[in-house]
């Protein structure tokens, strides 16, 4: 159908007789394997194969604190090297206990968000009280990135899943375009694995969790460095915090930007 | 019931209202043996009755499916191979998708829809097994009965199977002690509720203990205890168990010296009232089902 946006509403039923063809009733052999979806989904623009990134979010970090999790990423979405997009809210509240942060490319970044989304309607029509954990939301990312990547048709995305585990317990883990995926207290994407990384973990006290204040104290402090080492950043950011009493999306917060010591380098 | 113009077809109303084919579907379960389920504070037991043969081994009846669920059956057993084995790949696809167990009503609402499709199409016929399905998760215990009508049943406690009413009446009558009762005494609890479906041959004699212990399969799961059938020397030990219990039960002759002996009273005095709620009923095309919300 040439208009069909409507990617969301199931047919009434499947595989069922249809006139004038012949009907394959239950049990027997499988078809000859088909393409995989989104090689054969109709859209207006078609579909491709592709390992490259248009439009980029840069950095992700991701902090594990004693009562949750916090993602901030900046509100930058790149065009290569263009400051495209200024004002773009890159930490999503997915449900009651996850957030999400997205780096990498940003349309794939909305593709599996409404893949995501369309989970949590589910979710909500079981209404049967069970919503999705971010363990289990983690694992499922990863099984489908490692999927798209195998078939040599990746999203192109480096992700911070967070959130609150049914027991209480803070989950934190970061998982990429190619399926690897890994737990920590501090996660990071892109730049911010280079520069936030270390600088977290040099904070990081032996024998305990980081408390809420020192976990936005660090927060703040990288988002710091990132703006002013990473071209691709902003100094413009949000941050997603989940706890016990649910997920909020602060900001946007802004970099307190102080460049007078660049009058003091030589050559400037 | 009796033959009429309307059952040929799965997808033919009657003018009732009512689907014959698939009550006819009912019926195939009442050809299986009695199983029997209750539930506890943080465990779930399932009990089955097998058939005696000497000539072969008796019918598996009580099927795991996963670490946290397990399921007994009764009716057309190849029927019940079919689901297990969907519940097999549904519960495995779930772990590996996302490192979690299925949680079980969503699990029972899955298979219900996939049972109606059974009961909808001209070209399909229902499943003649009813389950009974014992499943720990987030939420807790769980006990589901699964009919062939494609309707599940959250209980309390149930059973299902050929001459199951008697067992229905020992869960009604003790219902209230589940909650409280450990999980060794739950296990007791359904074992004498089973004693109360065995054929009448052999409930009498000192065969009984010998036969009812090689017959009787029992499992249990619940927190911190993965799905586990038990083995048949602690089946013998608990229902030793059983029988010490039940017969502790009984402080004194029953009141009305009619009354019946093996419907496993447990001494209380005729006139208690049966608790309103029970589990599911037989025929949930017509009555109004009493289970818990």
């Amino acid at each position: 159908m040439l208009n069909n946006y409507n990617s969301i509403a199931q047919p009434m039923w499947q595989n069922g007789p249809t006139p004038g063809a012949f009907y394959n009733f239950t049990g027997g052999q499988q078809q000859t394997q088909k393409l995989p979806k989104e090689l054969t989904t109709a859209g207006p623009f078609g579909t491709k194969r592709s390992t490259s990134s248009i439009t980029t979010g840069s950095s992700v970090l991701g902090i594990r604190y004693d009562g949750g999790v916090m993602i901030a990423a900046d509100t930058l979405v790149s065009y290569g090297s263009l400051a495209r997009y200024q004002n773009i809210n890159r930490v999503f509240a997915i449900n009651d206990s996850i957030i999400l942060g997205g780096g990498g490319d940003f349309a794939d970044i909305q593709s599996i968000k409404r893949t995501i989304d369309q989970k949590m309607i589910e979710d909500q029509c079981y209404a049967d009280g069970i919503s999705m954990k971010p363990k289990a939301l983690s694992s499922w990312l990863t099984r489908v990135l490692y999927n798209r990547r195998s078939r040599m048709n990746p999203l192109y995305i480096d992700v911070v899943v967070g959130g609150i585990e049914q027991d209480g317990t803070p989950f934190l883990s970061n998982v990429d375009l190619r399926g690897r995926a890994h737990e920590d207290y501090v996660v990071a994407t892109g730049f911010a694995r280079h520069l936030a990384l270390p600088l977290v973990r040099e904070r990081k006290p032996k024998d305990r969790d980081f408390t809420a204040e020192e976990a936005f104290e660090l927060i703040r402090k990288c988002m710091e460095v990132l703006y002013y080492r990473d071209t691709r950043n902003m100094a413009q950011y949000t941050v997603g915090v989940c706890n016990a009493t649910g997920t909020t999306i602060d900001g946007p917060c802004t970099v307190s930007e102080n460049w007078s010591f660049a009058a003091t380098i030589k050559g400037y | 019931m009796f033959r009429n113009q309307y059952d040929g077809d799965v997808s033919v109303w009657s003018p009732q209202g009512r689907l014959h084919q698939v009550e006819y579907a009912m019926e195939a379960v009442k050809q299986g043996t009695a199983t029997v389920g209750l539930k506890g504070r943080d465990a779930v037991v399932l009990v089955a009755l097998g058939k005696s043969s000497q000539l072969s081994v008796a019918m598996r009846k009580i099927i795991p499916i996963d670490e946290h669920l397990g399921i007994a059956i009764a009716g057309i057993t190849a029927d019940a191979r079919v689901l297990s084995r969907y519940l097999h790949s549904s519960c495995l696809g779930y772990r590996y998708n996302y490192n979690n167990v299925y949680p079980v009503e969503r699990l029972m609402t899955n298979l219900g829809n996939k049972m109606q499709c059974t009961t909808q199409r001209y070209d399909r016929r229902p499943y003649g097994v009813a389950l009974l399905v014992a499943g720990y998760d987030q939420k807790g215990p769980n006990l589901y009965q699964v009919m062939p009508s494609a309707v599940n049943y959250n209980c309390k406690a149930q059973s299902i199977g050929s001459r199951s009413q008697g067992a229905r009446t020992y869960l009604e009558r003790n219902l209230d002690c589940f909650l409280k009762c450990s999980n060794e005494e739950l296990i007791c609890h359904g074992i004498l509720a089973i004693k109360t479906s065995q054929p009448i041959d052999l409930t009498s004699g000192e065969q009984e203990k010998a036969a009812a212990a090689a017959n009787i399969t029992v499992a249990i799961v619940g927190k911190d205890q993965p799905f586990q059938m038990l083995s048949e020397e602690q089946v013998e030990h608990y229902t030793k168990m059983a029988n010490d219990m039940g017969a502790a039960a009984q402080p004194q002759p029953p009141i009305n010296p009619d009354d019946d002996d093996d419907d496993g009273d447990d001494g209380r005095p005729p006139g208690a009232l049966i608790e309103p709620e029970v589990g599911g009923v037989a025929d949930p095309q017509v009555d109004v089902v009493l289970m818990e919300h």
